[in-house]
């Protein structure tokens, strides 16, 4: 039997492995990419630390028995908004640099000829 | 909280919110005006934050509930001797960048100069005033957010190359602080310093793994913005690329990672937590040492004055933190006289050096002999005063800093070492501006001919503005009696948090128990 909370907790494993990854490439759109992987996996696993509670509801309810955790998702919420905010930042800030120095890696230095 | 003080403190991190927004929607296209707005809120600021040193100065934590939401539920700004020192010095030094940015017109070089410099405060002053973790990490992309706006401020190949390092390195340190928060709260339930202090203290001995591995993974993200090794690769690169008058105001961003390293070790992670007591230390003194190595070693790496500032930074640092690390009173107040005197004396550095870059036409600030060039005179008094300042010799407040700093770890077990690097890496600091000074005055006095100008700007006002900060440091060195018995008091405050709970969660909490 596979409980939800294997499912979720490999389910952030494999977001994190897939941004570390990522964000570890010399480009910028990998990059990029990764850093949006890791906040993925980073706004599941605020979530999860609310613990995971089915068909509850978050604030007061008469007929409610039991409640789940408001204040991660309120955290979530404002993670989301940060991440969302800071990836378009990143996009332009990386196209910018590009289009200014012809180069499209992290590191700043010009393409190997190898590479291209 | 008294209603007086409560309206310091929430007119601190209000005022650079509203003004921020304000010359951003109104004086958009008025840059006299905006001028004058910056320059005034930076002003009052300084008046705010010299209010709040003279109360916290009474002894009394006192903790402000925002929205009147009673802590642990709400989120509370707390004013503690700790917190009003760093909004005096973020003050000043803001006020003293503001004039030199004006000055010299740095703030005519691209747009939102004004608007990204207040928000850049609000965020500082949040993140010292916040008695809450997560309300921490917000006020930390704030300041983030603003500072990438600020090192990308007049742009430039090199700059956007620097900045897309800068900027993705903080999104991960960012990363890794949400995972560090969402860890604690799930153990603890709770976001609230104080109370996080309370049930850490309390925690079963099942919770300690995890409560230890969110303490080091917090203060790996504030190491990272301390730039303590090996996190520091960013910092001589981003420094270096921008103007000179951000980087004077990037030398209090490192001293927030500093803040947050101290806040958090020793209230949450604190002597009455147990087996969590201080879990990082270990690892932030061999960090340290490597820091003040690297950092002084690394400036006869630099091939130009901003690299040597930069790296100067990074000793800093590195001699702030070994203080630091060994966490005892002794060690803790003069760590904080430290703090104070670093932060200026990086940004006087910076200024100066900045100075010096724009009167040398296209050798900028290349350390190669070269033409004389305008005010080289009062220039080279100034650099000599700058890096006296920044290596710690008498008679300025780092010879005052480093005295009181070895003293002050003389009981811990690694004195030995702290000793040792501090002493050595004091020579070689001397070695290496001796030999930028005398490349760039000394040697090239000799040359025939001065570089010529076509225009100048802020040939005075941009002299005084570095001056002042000069003068700010001889003034720290004269009241230094006065400011080692506040910052002693200041690190006994920490030391016993159970005033900081009880003025956070109310006396019946009973402090830590």
């Amino acid at each position: 039997m596979i409980s939800l909370e294997l499912l979720v907790a490999s389910a952030i494993a494999l977001l994190t492995a897939a941004g570390v990854y990522l964000v570890l490439h010399r480009r910028t759109f990998p990059v990029v990419l990764g850093l949006a992987f890791l906040s993925y996996a980073i706004n599941v696993f605020l979530f999860a630390m609310g613990r995971l509670v089915i068909d509850r509801p978050p604030i007061y309810d008469k007929a409610a028995e039991g409640y789940t955790d408001p204040l991660p998702q309120a955290l979530v919420l404002t993670a989301i908004v940060i991440a969302f905010g800071m990836t378009a930042f990143v996009v332009v800030l990386a196209l910018r640099s590009f289009l200014e120095t012809g180069v499209d890696r992290v590191d700043g230095t010009p393409d190997a000829e190898s590479d291209r | 909280m008294n209603l007086i003080v409560s309206y310091w403190v929430v007119a601190s991190v209000l005022l650079p919110a509203v003004m921020g927004a304000a010359i951003l929607l109104f004086l958009r296209h008025q840059l006299v005006l905006s001028r004058f707005a910056s320059i005034g809120s930076c002003a009052m600021l300084v008046v705010a934050a010299c209010v709040l040193v003279n109360e916290a100065d009474g002894g009394v934590i006192q903790s402000y509930a925002v929205g009147n939401w009673r802590a642990p539920f709400g989120i509370v700004l707390v004013l503690d001797r700790l917190s009003a020192m760093m909004l005096l010095v973020t003050a000043v030094l803001a006020l003293i960048v503001m004039v030199y940015a004006i000055s010299t017109g740095t703030d005519r070089k691209g747009w939102h100069f004004h608007p990204l410099f207040q928000f850049q405060l609000l965020g500082l002053n949040g993140a010292f005033l916040t008695g809450d973790l997560f309300n921490l990490f917000v006020f930390f992309e704030v300041l983030l957010i603003a500072s990438y706006g600020l090192m990308l401020h007049g742009q430039g190949a090199e700059r956007l190359k620097a900045g897309v390092r800068y900027v993705i390195i903080n999104l991960v340190g960012s990363t890794l602080f949400l995972v560090g928060v969402g860890l604690l709260y799930g153990v603890t339930g709770t976001l609230n310093m104080a109370d996080l202090a309370v049930r850490v203290a309390a925690a079963p001995p099942g919770d300690h793994g995890l409560i230890a591995a969110s303490a080091l993974l917090l203060t790996t993200v504030f190491a990272l913005k301390a730039a303590l090794a090996p996190l520091h690769f960013w910092l001589p690169g981003a420094y270096a690329a921008t103007t000179g008058t951000v980087a004077a105001l990037f030398a209090i961003m490192t001293k927030v990672g500093a803040y947050s390293i101290i806040r958090t070790n020793t209230l949450i992670f604190g002597d009455a937590a147990g087996d969590l007591a201080h879990v990082a230390a270990p690892w932030i003194l061999p960090a340290a040492l490597v820091t003040t190595v690297i950092g002084f070693v690394g400036l006869f790496a630099a091939r130009g004055l901003r690299d040597l500032a930069a790296w100067a930074v990074v000793g800093s640092m590195g001699t702030l933190l070994c203080a630091v690390s060994v966490f005892t009173v002794e060690a803790m107040g003069p760590a904080l006289f430290y703090i104070l005197h670093s932060t200026l004396a990086g940004a006087a550095l910076f200024l100066v050096v900045d100075l010096i870059a724009k009167r040398r036409a296209e050798h900028g600030d290349a350390i190669t002999v070269a033409p004389r060039f305008r005010q080289i005179e009062l220039l080279s008094g100034l650099f000599f005063l700058a890096a006296i300042a920044t290596v710690g010799l008498p008679p300025l407040s780092g010879f005052v800093g480093k005295l009181l700093v070895l003293d002050g770890v003389r009981a811990s077990p690694q004195a030995v070492w702290i000793w040792a690097v501090i002493l050595t890496t004091t020579v070689l600091a001397v070695l290496a501006f001796a030999r930028a000074g005398s490349t760039i005055f000394w040697k090239s006095s000799a040359i025939e001919g001065e570089i010529t100008l076509r225009s100048l700007r802020g040939k005075r006002g941009g002299v005084a503005a570095a001056a002042a900060l000069l003068l700010t440091l001889a003034g720290l060195t004269v009241l230094a009696g006065p400011v080692t018995a506040y910052t002693a008091a200041a690190a006994r405050q920490l030391f016993e948090p159970a005033g900081y709970i009880d003025a956070v969660l109310g006396p019946r909490s009973g402090g830590r128990r």
